[in-house]
């Protein structure tokens, strides 16, 4: 596997003082509050929170694709003010163009970027293996599984080896069983890669299991709540969610969500 | 399952299940493909046959209603008419649905990428609709006098409106998803739109054409009512004139045919640009998204 070699290791991530407001006609909604924080762009760093806290508009954000209201985003002190096409991107939903092959979509990244043509689909058939879907090269996305379609959206952000990912709730419409299954092969990716995640989601098992750091956000207008920094061993296991270590951070983040009543226990 | 099926003494192995499923799925799928082209032409014998039986038992006039027999009857007559018309109709048809796509997808484009234009025009567009096209068609002939243009233009007057509609909305209606991630992988404005939002409205822009045509076949018989010298709707109008009811029903047969013809000429243009499971409105097609 190559490793990612732009921009240079340690580089570092900073989002400075945002906030979002979106106008709309029943008044103006406060999306984001003054959110700031730093992270290494080869960590992997979660995001989570109850909906409607503004995580994708960080994302959004984060990926250049949206500009604040107010505050600023910045690689090694560069500003972003376009989008990060460097990056790898996943939404919740495959968003796959269901015209073409599981091959042809992951090529679509490679027709962006202009890559030799030949060993990009060279690549993007390893890549596809990787994931499990050798044999699946030709098939449309409406003979795929859920869990299927979102792996070749996976293969998709990683065919030009991107420094980091950014996730949007990736594997929030999967079953329990792919939904694992993914998380697992999402460790062994990035281990692989050296790569980085930005990851947005409200499963505060798979957040504290995943990442280097979890940041945990207030309900709407969304604000930083706490940074954990998770200091389980890699690669982590499935039988470490049963251990008190991982149990006490979950149990840190719930009793945020209980504090600041996102979630109640009658 | 039969009832009078026999307990096996031991469980059947799975492969021998899956070929007897296999084999039961094949001769249902056999069984649904026949009854499609079986079912309609027997409700069509069906009812040929109770039209001739009719018509004859009760001794209807053939100025009336002929029975079938004498309507095949006038078109082996007047073949050489009869094709002549279809061919200046099929002309009209083409012309004027041509000239729908000609001008009704690149006003779609105007309309999608450019708002102000879109609010400036469609207001006018939708008027033009609502405004009957047959009250126009004398006007054109005093313009264009009585040959091909004007039944070309109300064809087109009346055919280009589901285009514009369903390009522009087509091109509209993407996920927005699809546009974020095209610009975060740094996809050009050109390519995004010949690599993900045409293809994505293509659906959209087929069901307009497939409206289109059989709207432009209206639209050139009506010119042809108004003004012709040739052609099937002219045809109607004389051997209408004449009392000729069998050339009448006959005329009505080359064009209801003529229709179905050229709508399915696009639908197979639609098959071939796009692969069948994402076709728009397939009512055989079942949910998958």
């Amino acid at each position: 596997m190559t490793i990612a070699t732009t921009p240079a290791p340690g580089s570092s991530l900073h989002l400075h003082g945002l906030t979002k407001v979106y106008a709309s006609r029943d008044g103006a909604v406060r999306a984001l509050d003054q959110v700031s924080l730093s992270g290494d762009l080869g960590a992997f760093i979660s995001i989570v929170g109850p909906s409607g806290c503004g995580k994708s508009t960080l994302m959004m954000i984060a990926a250049g694709l949206m500009s604040p209201s107010s505050g600023v985003i910045s690689i090694d002190g560069k500003r972003i003010t376009a989008p990060r096409t460097d990056i790898g991107i996943v939404f919740q939903s495959p968003v796959l163009l269901e015209w073409r092959t599981a091959l042809g979509n992951v090529m679509l990244q490679a027709e962006a970027k202009r890559l030799d043509k030949r060993s990009a689909e060279r690549r993007a058939r390893e890549l596809l293996a990787a994931v499990g879907l050798a044999g699946f090269e030709d098939k449309y996305p409406h003979e795929l599984s859920g869990g299927m379609r979102q792996r070749v959206s996976i293969c998709r952000a990683l065919i030009h080896d991107p420094p980091q990912l950014l996730m949007d709730e990736p594997f929030g419409a999967l079953d329990a069983l792919t939904r694992d299954q993914l998380v697992l092969d999402l460790q062994r990716i990035c281990h692989e890669r050296r790569m980085g995640v930005l990851f947005i989601t409200h499963s505060v098992p798979e957040a504290v299991f995943l990442s280097d750091r979890v940041i945990v956000m207030t309900p709407r207008p969304g604000r930083i709540d706490r940074v954990l920094d998770i200091e389980l061993p890699r690669p982590r296991t499935l039988a470490m969610r049963d251990t008190p270590q991982f149990a006490h951070y979950c149990r840190e983040i719930r009793d945020l969500f209980l504090a600041r009543g996102v979630l109640r226990e009658h | 399952m039969s009832e009078s099926e026999p307990v096996a003494a031991t469980p059947p192995h799975i492969e021998d299940v899956e070929a007897s499923v296999e084999r039961r799925r094949a001769a249902r799928a056999t069984r649904t493909r026949l009854s499609a082209v079986l079912a309609p032409t027997g409700v069509v014998i069906a009812l040929l046959v109770l039209w001739e039986a009719g018509t004859r038992a009760f001794g209807v006039p053939v100025f009336l209603l002929p029975p079938p027999s004498a309507i095949v009857g006038a078109m082996t007559k007047h073949a050489p008419l009869l094709a002549f018309a279809t061919g200046v109709t099929t002309l009209e048809i083409l012309l004027g649905f041509a000239l729908s796509i000609a001008v009704g997808i690149p006003l779609a484009l105007m309309i999608f990428l450019w708002p102000p234009f879109a609010r400036a025009v469609l207001p006018l567009l939708i008027s033009s609709q609502a405004m009957p096209k047959v009250a126009v068609a004398p006007l054109l002939l005093v313009w264009f006098g009585f040959g091909l243009v004007p039944k070309v233009l109300i064809a087109f007057l009346i055919a280009f409106f589901p285009v514009v509609i369903n390009t522009a909305v087509g091109l509209a209606a993407i996920e927005p998803e699809k546009i974020h991630l095209a610009r975060s992988m740094g996809l050009g404005a050109l390519d995004t739109f010949l690599k993900i939002r045409l293809p994505d409205a293509l659906p959209a822009i087929f069901a307009g054409l497939k409206i289109s045509i059989t709207l432009a076949v209206v639209g050139a018989v009506v010119g042809e009512f108004v003004g012709g010298d040739a052609g099937l709707g002219y045809l109607l109008m004389v051997a209408n004139g004449s009392m000729d009811t069998q050339l009448l029903f006959a005329g009505i047969v080359c064009l209801t045919v003529l229709g179905v013809a050229l709508y399915l000429v696009v639908e197979l243009a639609e098959r071939l640009l796009i692969p069948r499971h994402i076709i728009a409105n397939e009512p055989t097609a079942g949910g998958t998204f």
